[in-house]
């Protein structure tokens, strides 16, 4: 990855690693860089390994890297369990006084001791700040700006007040103070400012959280689970100033009951869940279709089945949303490649499920939700709130299910003294239980008939990066993007298949594309191939050549390169 | 004013000829017409068994959703539009097997909303099976040698779980069942009514005479401010007391108190329903500053 600096940092669950990870981010951000964040942590809150690697460049990083230029190592294994991940000339800051074992590392690396946690100690801190230490050693040597760490951390710590603020500032000055005496001749200047317009470091489960309130969200209901557990955090620390309702309930089932009962009241509802609870969920899906109820549901995937590997990412869930669920009915499902796609799409994915009184399925991974990247600020002003068929009028002779050549009813809500029943069973026009065959039929066609009317007015285009034309094209969806468009920056004769629209599929557009190329490989993180099988399903085309990997970790791009280079374009 | 004919439909009502569901229904509906409940300001769910068909029968506004779940649609209902009146119909399988989560969870936030519960001690809709409310030892579609299950006392189950209002009565009482309707939908807070009624088809042993011979009401003296005397009386079900011929089985109000309920807690609604203005796409330029 040319241009691009790597800076790992690990240490103990608890330590703050993952903070100090964000504001080096912010840091390279304020200073006009680009930046990619990806952590590795264990299902543990104290005492486990966590790792957050920081990619800083003057242009777009869009993805994890094997190698490291940098590394700030806060405990033995940092060191020892990671040598692989260490370029030979690699940076290594340490506290001198830990005698850790470097036994290990390459002769050519270049060694930062640093009395981290005595100088922490030394402006009356606890072993705690020794990241910021750390922090501000690193910037020094890395030819940062000391004041816009301290002006983060003043943002950061300002609820906690002045000592600590002040605590926090003493600590990152002291690193960079001993830095600056002590690496005079070993200095970089990674993190030299340069004048660009301004950018936003944001993970997908923030992007989801600000998409649903900016889209005007109204009630929220979310039961905990990694990864998209911080999309909760964020809708409940925002709820009453931007007036919705997050709700914690029971269970997934209770989630998605709730969110459909407030959608039938008229407010705009989403859920959020991981594969294992939309499992749980998958019973209110089909309630939500089957009574025609707007629902939003992001579902963040990670390893599975059962409970798999929860802190980790995985692709598994595709089929789970297309086909969960008894019976057939409609539900958009849309998968999201980055933070700034599953903002948009959040978005989107509320006005199309009012349009269509359906469930939107928003796809999102673990990497997606907590890789930390910067965008350019998002900008929501061209966003158009639509409800769709909704009235608050009293009708004449209303039918919540009439039947309309689009297949959309006007939709209404309780209160308006307009009567009907929002009815799981198969129902009639008003909503009463039905089994005639008339009856029946039309109202499975009334809702499929949606499904048509949604591809007809909805561009549902997938992406295509790189030349129309290429020696091989890879098709692929979700976080892989990423890693996929830094790899075929090294291959001209490369081109990129990103689908986001997964149901409704654009088998057309997918076709063509595909029908040009000379060898197609597809790439996911799974073991099936889901996304290729149902490009066969959709298109007939099958794909015989396959970058699969489910153990968890993103499909690095040195793992991609190596597959275009085995196959010689 | 609602009148009883605004409140039939088209549709006639299934139940077994005999089944306490008629009575309930004629008792929800008498209430209804009394306090003027029509599709401008209420707004029922339902679960899924004998009890669910009573939304067909009933010219009000409803949700017919799953087994189990009346509650939280209940309560996702109530949340985002506070004004309406809510209830939750649903029965001893509904609410006691599949959805006994969301009952328990509903009664210690003390939702705003009124659940009706349909307890018939059988699985009636399913043919003929063991409910979670039928006695150890009783013989079923699904238990041929006899029930190895104790029952749920749904009573005892609400009082201990939160609820600001805790009531039983039996089905074929229906002016007083009536009464109580009304009374528990004045409530603030949530409110469950265990509803005792035969099923006349699968559960001889629970038939009328059954109840008409066991049952008595709570006295004027008793306290429904005493928790744990709630408690106490709530356990009380033709157990042996040690005095034959004694009435075993009490009715009406095991606990009343004022607390606020979870509606009235939430700063966003507490000027006005969350649905009062239309959802609007939101400026969150101020938002996104925190993530430069």
């Amino acid at each position: 990855m040319d241009g691009v600096f790597k800076v790992k940092i690990g240490g103990q669950a608890g330590q703050g690693i993952k903070a100090t990870g964000l504001i080096l981010a912010k840091i390279a951000t304020r200073s006009g860089k680009h930046v990619y964040t990806y952590t590795e942590f264990p299902s543990l809150i104290k005492g486990g390994h966590n790792l957050i690697q920081v990619l800083i460049s003057q242009r777009e990083v869009t993805s994890p890297s094997k190698k490291n230029d940098f590394w700030i190592a806060l405990d033995q294994n940092s060191i020892n369990l990671h040598l692989e991940e260490f370029k030979p000339r690699c940076g290594i800051l340490f506290d001198e006084e830990k005698n850790y074992d470097l036994s290990k590392i390459n002769k050519d690396a270049n060694l930062y001791p640093v009395p981290l946690v005595k100088l922490a100690k030394s402006v009356g801190g606890s072993e705690l700040l020794s990241n910021t230490v750390a922090l501000g050693a690193t910037i020094a040597i890395l030819g940062g700006d000391l004041q816009i760490f301290k002006e983060l951390l003043s943002e950061q710590f300002r609820n906690k007040g002045e000592k600590i603020v002040g605590m926090n500032q003493r600590a990152a000055e002291e690193g960079y103070n001993f830095s600056k005496e002590n690496f005079k001749d070993k200095q970089q200047n990674v993190l030299a400012k340069e004048n660009t317009s301004q950018r936003m470091v944001v993970n997908g489960n923030d992007a989801c959280a600000l998409g649903a309130i900016a889209a005007g969200v109204q009630f929220a209901a979310i039961y905990p689970m990694s990864p998209i557990s911080n999309i909760l955090a964020v809708l409940a620390a925002n709820q009453e100033k931007y007036n919705f309702i997050y709700k914690q309930p029971e269970d997934e089932i209770s989630a998605i009951n709730m969110a459909i009962g407030a959608s039938v009241a008229g407010a705009r509802s989403m859920t959020a869940t991981s594969g294992g609870g939309f499992c749980l969920m998958t019973e209110g899906y089909g309630l939500a279709a089957m009574t025609e109820t707007p629902l939003v549901i992001i579902e963040g995937m990670r390893p599975g089945p059962a409970s798999g590997l929860p802190t980790w990412s995985g692709q598994g869930d595709l089929r789970l949303t297309i086909h969960g669920h008894q019976g057939d009915f409609p539900r958009i499902v849309l998968a999201a490649g980055d933070a700034q796609e599953a903002f948009f799409l959040t978005m989107e994915a509320f006005n199309l499920a009012d349009k269509y009184q359906l469930p939107v399925v928003v796809i999102v991974d673990k990497n997606i939700c907590e890789d930390d990247r910067s965008f350019s600020i998002f900008n929501t002003s061209d966003y158009k709130l639509d409800r769709g068929k909704f009235t608050l009028e009293k009708q004449e002779n209303y039918e919540r299910y009439k039947l309309e050549a689009d297949g959309i009813s006007a939709r209404t809500i309780p209160g308006t003294g307009n009567f009907f029943i929002a009815n799981s069973y198969e129902h009639t026009t008003i909503g009463y239980d039905t089994e005639e065959i008339e009856e029946v039929n039309q109202q499975m066609k009334k809702r499929m008939t949606k499904f048509q009317t949604c591809i007809e007015n909805e561009k549902t285009d997938s992406k295509l990066f790189g030349p129309e034309k290429a020696d091989v094209t890879i098709v692929s969806w979700g976080s892989n993007k990423g890693s996929i468009l830094e790899a075929i920056k090294n291959f001209p004769n490369a081109n990129f298949l990103h689908i986001t629209w997964m149901n409704p599929f654009p088998a057309a557009q997918v076709k063509n594309i595909l029908e040009k190329a000379n060898r197609i490989i597809d790439i996911e993180c799974n073991f099936e191939g889901t996304l290729a099988s149902l490009i066969r399903e959709k298109t007939g085309i099958e794909i015989k050549d396959f970058l699969l990997k489910y153990d968890g970790r993103p499909i690095f791009p040195e793992e991609i390169i190596a597959k275009l280079e085995g196959v010689k374009i | 004013m609602t009148q009883l004919a605004d409140l039939a439909t088209k549709c006639s009502p299934n139940w077994c000829p005999g089944c306490g569901d008629f009575a309930i229904w004629a008792a929800f509906k008498n209430a209804a017409v009394a306090k003027g409940w029509d599709n401008t300001n209420t707004f029922l769910t339902a679960g899924i068994g004998c009890h669910g068909h009573l939304l067909s029968f009933t010219k009000i506004t409803s949700f017919e959703g799953l087994h189990g779940r009346p509650v939280p649609v209940a309560t996702g209902a109530k949340i985002a539009n506070r004004n309406l009146n809510v209830f939750a119909f649903t029965g001893d399988g509904d609410s006691l097997a599949e959805g006994t989560n969301h009952l328990i969870h509903a009664c210690r936030r003390n939702h705003d909303i009124t659940i009706i519960l349909h307890d018939n001690a059988i699985y009636g809709l399913t043919t003929g099976q063991t409910s979670p409310r039928s006695p150890h030892g009783f013989k079923s579609k699904s238990t041929p040698s006899g029930n190895l299950d104790n029952p749920i006392n749904p009573v005892t189950l609400a009082i201990a779980s939160g609820a600001t209002f805790v009531a039983r009565e039996y089905a074929a009482h229906i002016p007083k069942l009536s009464d109580l309707i009304i009374k528990a939908n004045d409530h603030h807070g949530i409110s469950i009514i265990d509803v005792l009624q035969s099923c006349i088809t699968f559960n001889p042993g629970y038939a009328h005479e059954f109840y008409q011979n066991n049952t008595y009401y709570l006295g004027k003296d008793f306290d429904k401010t005493n928790k744990k005397q709630a408690f106490e009386k709530s356990l009380e079900w033709a157990m042996p007391t040690g005095r034959q011929g004694e009435k075993q089985i009490p009715l009406g109000i095991f606990y009343e108190v004022n607390e606020p309920s979870y509606e009235a807690q939430i700063p966003q609604i507490k000027d006005q329903s969350l649905i009062s203005n239309p959802p609007t796409a939101k400026d969150i330029t101020g938002l996104l500053k925190k993530y430069t």
